[in-house]
């Protein structure tokens, strides 16, 4: 394995909030177009090193490289243009903004719809074309994510499963190498999780993308992730293949206890 | 395909602004023409112009930005002395006023818009009320900084006599100033339909996921908070073009106030609320001026605050919600529309909001309930929670 196939690595990774440690000596290694998964208890520390990752907190040891660069010390902004996009534990879309709307706004800093101020202030005609560029790209983002017929429609107003692939669709316009997913499977139902794990696979194959996700749905996990790591109050439990990780005694401990802890 | 065509197309809705604009500007032009303009009237209209270009440029901020910023008096006042005071030092150089005019809206603007970058850098960083009461000390401050000194007149105003503007008649500063209106109106609303009003829109929604999906948040914020600052002080120059002497007094805090109530008023994030809004409320004041004189003027702001109560409660208590349904123009030009189409012929406007609802739940009974191929499952019941925070 060389470096290069590398994609998000973490070293000694910690966060302590007051005398907290939240986040304890995390070392992740994301394999290029790997599907790499997070589990843990509530109160793990898994969302916490999501929002490490792309910035939120500043890790308070340890270092965060995506293909050999470091993450630490850059904005939330810097970050999503280097290539990491997130999507939320409670779904944060723009509600009042129609669901292409929403897709428009992931793929604003595309260099492809180049297009400065003032020439949009101006209505240049470099405007329209971006325009129009734009509303085609996301359209086929939309189509993949099976949304198009529901472009014209308040991101509000969607069922909660068409939210949450929705702003799968928003993350992946900012044309991400590393993609995290925070439980997208949450709130959906057998049909709908079934669905977004096939959508998943294929555009990780179709985007080359590399996915490190956070699920507590087992079968989802089981039936997508290469790799796992478990943490448990912030540490890591257990790291590897995900068949192992699943059936090991620690995990099976943390998750639903011993008879004799009851 | 043909919708994308039907979205390229010229679409009234997209001129409204511009239409109202132009009317108002029409009246004072055939009034001018026919030789019924009076002098208090041209005044009148330039009144209008500026409070139209007061409150669509506080909109931007507070309206699609969604910060509250109470100072925007106080950058009209750094335009009124500032650009004022430039344009009574161009008059004696440049002999035609209409140069001196338009170099000193320039100049006038962007001191406004650099003291807006000054105020902005930081304040930007603090949220909802704190910001409110940043700006709003900063409209204070300048106000008290310009009655206290001495070049631009103290407290007895700076007299800007010379550079009155007259153009072709005596009347003609309102022209020049709905000239500027209609610039305005063409920036503005090319900004919020580009690719950039939709980043400043996706702030106001929801800071953290612009933030996720790569929106540089503090340039979007400063950008509109010092454009915004220009147009408040190119009105600001143009007050001072209008009305001599100009006094400290005229930018205190309850002008700030008026124009955010001509904002809310007209509708948050509202260009043509805003426009019908300043219009409207420039009228009412100056009727009330003229017709409550004497001892009946100390009840002028009085009628003023009652006719503003009056129309809040009729915006928003739901008591009057069915008779605003009959005369709100937006309900009307549904009317009339609903009766050329047929029923059940739900337009695709990606605009019109209002009409969504219903049809989501048409579409959900229709493909998940009811599609035989397909078994519907239940939520699971502990995690049925709903969308949103």
């Amino acid at each position: 394995m060389t470096v290069s196939d590398v994609v998000l690595k973490t070293e000694h990774l910690g966060i302590s909030f007051g005398g907290l440690k939240a986040v304890e000596d995390v070392n992740l290694e994301v394999k290029k177009q790997q599907l790499y998964g997070l589990v843990g208890p509530n109160g793990a520390g898994k969302t916490t090193i999501f929002n490490m990752i792309t910035g939120v907190y500043t890790p308070t040891t340890g270092k965060i490289f995506l293909e050999g660069e470091p993450l630490v010390g850059h904005t939330q902004e810097q970050i999503n243009h280097m290539g990491v996009a997130r999507t939320f534990q409670n779904i944060r879309l723009f509600n009042n903004m129609s669901v292409i709307r929403n897709v428009l706004v992931g793929l604003h800093y595309d260099e492809r719809f180049k297009c400065s101020m003032i020439e949009s202030m101006l209505r240049l005609p470099r405007h329209a074309h971006s325009e129009a560029a734009m509303r085609e790209r996301a359209k086929e983002i939309l189509r993949i994510f099976d949304l198009e017929d529901e472009r014209n429609n308040l991101a509000c107003n969607l069922p909660y499963g068409k939210q949450r692939k929705l702003e799968i669709a928003r993350a992946l316009a900012t044309n991400p190498k590393l993609l995290l997913l925070d439980e997208p499977a949450a709130g959906m139902n057998p049909q709908e999780t079934a669905d977004l794990m096939t959508i998943v696979k294929r555009i990780r194959d179709e985007f080359g993308l590399t996915v490190l996700l956070i699920e507590h749905d087992m079968k989802f996990v089981s039936g997508l992730c290469d790799e796992l790591t478990v943490l448990n109050f912030g540490t890591v439990l257990v790291q590897g293949d995900t068949d192992k990780c699943l059936n090991d005694p620690e995990v099976i401990k943390a998750y639903i206890g011993t008879t004799q802890e009851g | 395909m043909g919708k994308e065509k039907k979205r390229n197309a010229f679409r009234i809705k997209d001129y409204t602004s511009y239409f109202i604009t132009i009317v108002i500007f029409a009246y004072g032009l055939i009034m001018q023409m026919t030789g019924h303009l009076k002098r208090s009237d041209s005044t009148l209209l330039v009144q209008i112009a500026y409070g139209i270009i007061l409150a669509v440029s506080l909109n931007l901020v507070v309206g699609f930005l969604g910060e509250l910023s109470l100072g925007h008096a106080g950058f009209m006042c750094i335009g009124a002395y500032l650009g004022g005071y430039i344009a009574v030092q161009l008059s004696g150089v440049i002999a035609n006023k209409f140069i001196v005019l338009l170099l000193s809206m320039l100049i006038g603007g962007l001191l406004a818009a650099a003291a807006g970058l000054l105020v902005g850098l930081p304040a930007l960083r603090l949220k909802g009320d704190y910001l409110a009461i940043v700006t709003l000390a900063f409209g204070e401050i300048i106000r008290t900084i310009f009655k206290n000194l001495n070049v631009f007149g103290a407290a007895m105003g700076m007299h800007t006599n010379t550079i009155k503007y007259d153009g072709g008649g005596k009347t003609s500063l309102y022209i020049v100033t709905f000239c500027v209106v209609l610039v305005m109106l063409f920036l503005c609303n090319n900004l919020i339909r580009s690719k950039h009003g939709r980043a400043i829109i996706a702030i106001r929604d929801n800071e953290i996921a612009a933030k996720a999906m790569g929106i540089n948040v503090t340039f979007y914020k400063l950008f509109i908070f010092v454009f915004s600052a220009f147009f408040a002080g190119v009105a600001g120059v143009i007050y001072a073009h209008n009305i001599t002497p100009v006094m400290y007094s005229a930018f205190s805090f309850n002008y700030s106030i008026e124009i955010l109530v001509m904002v809310v008023l007209g509708g948050m994030a509202s260009v043509n609320g805003s426009i019908v809004a300043a219009t409207a409320l420039t009228l009412i004041n100056a009727l009330l001026q003229k017709n409550l004189s004497g001892d009946l003027a100390s009840f002028r702001y009085l009628v003023y605050a009652l006719i503003l109560i009056i129309l809040v409660i009729f915006n928003n208590a739901p008591v009057f919600a069915p008779i605003q349904q009959k005369i709100s123009p937006r309900a009307i030009i549904a009317r009339a529309r609903a009766k050329k189409s047929k029923p059940g012929d739900i337009p695709d406007e990606p605009t019109d909001w209002r009409k969504v609802p219903t049809k989501i739940k048409m579409d959900e009974l229709l493909s998940t309930d009811l599609q035989q191929d397909k078994t519907f499952e239940p939520d699971k019941p502990e995690k049925s929670g709903k969308g949103g925070e």
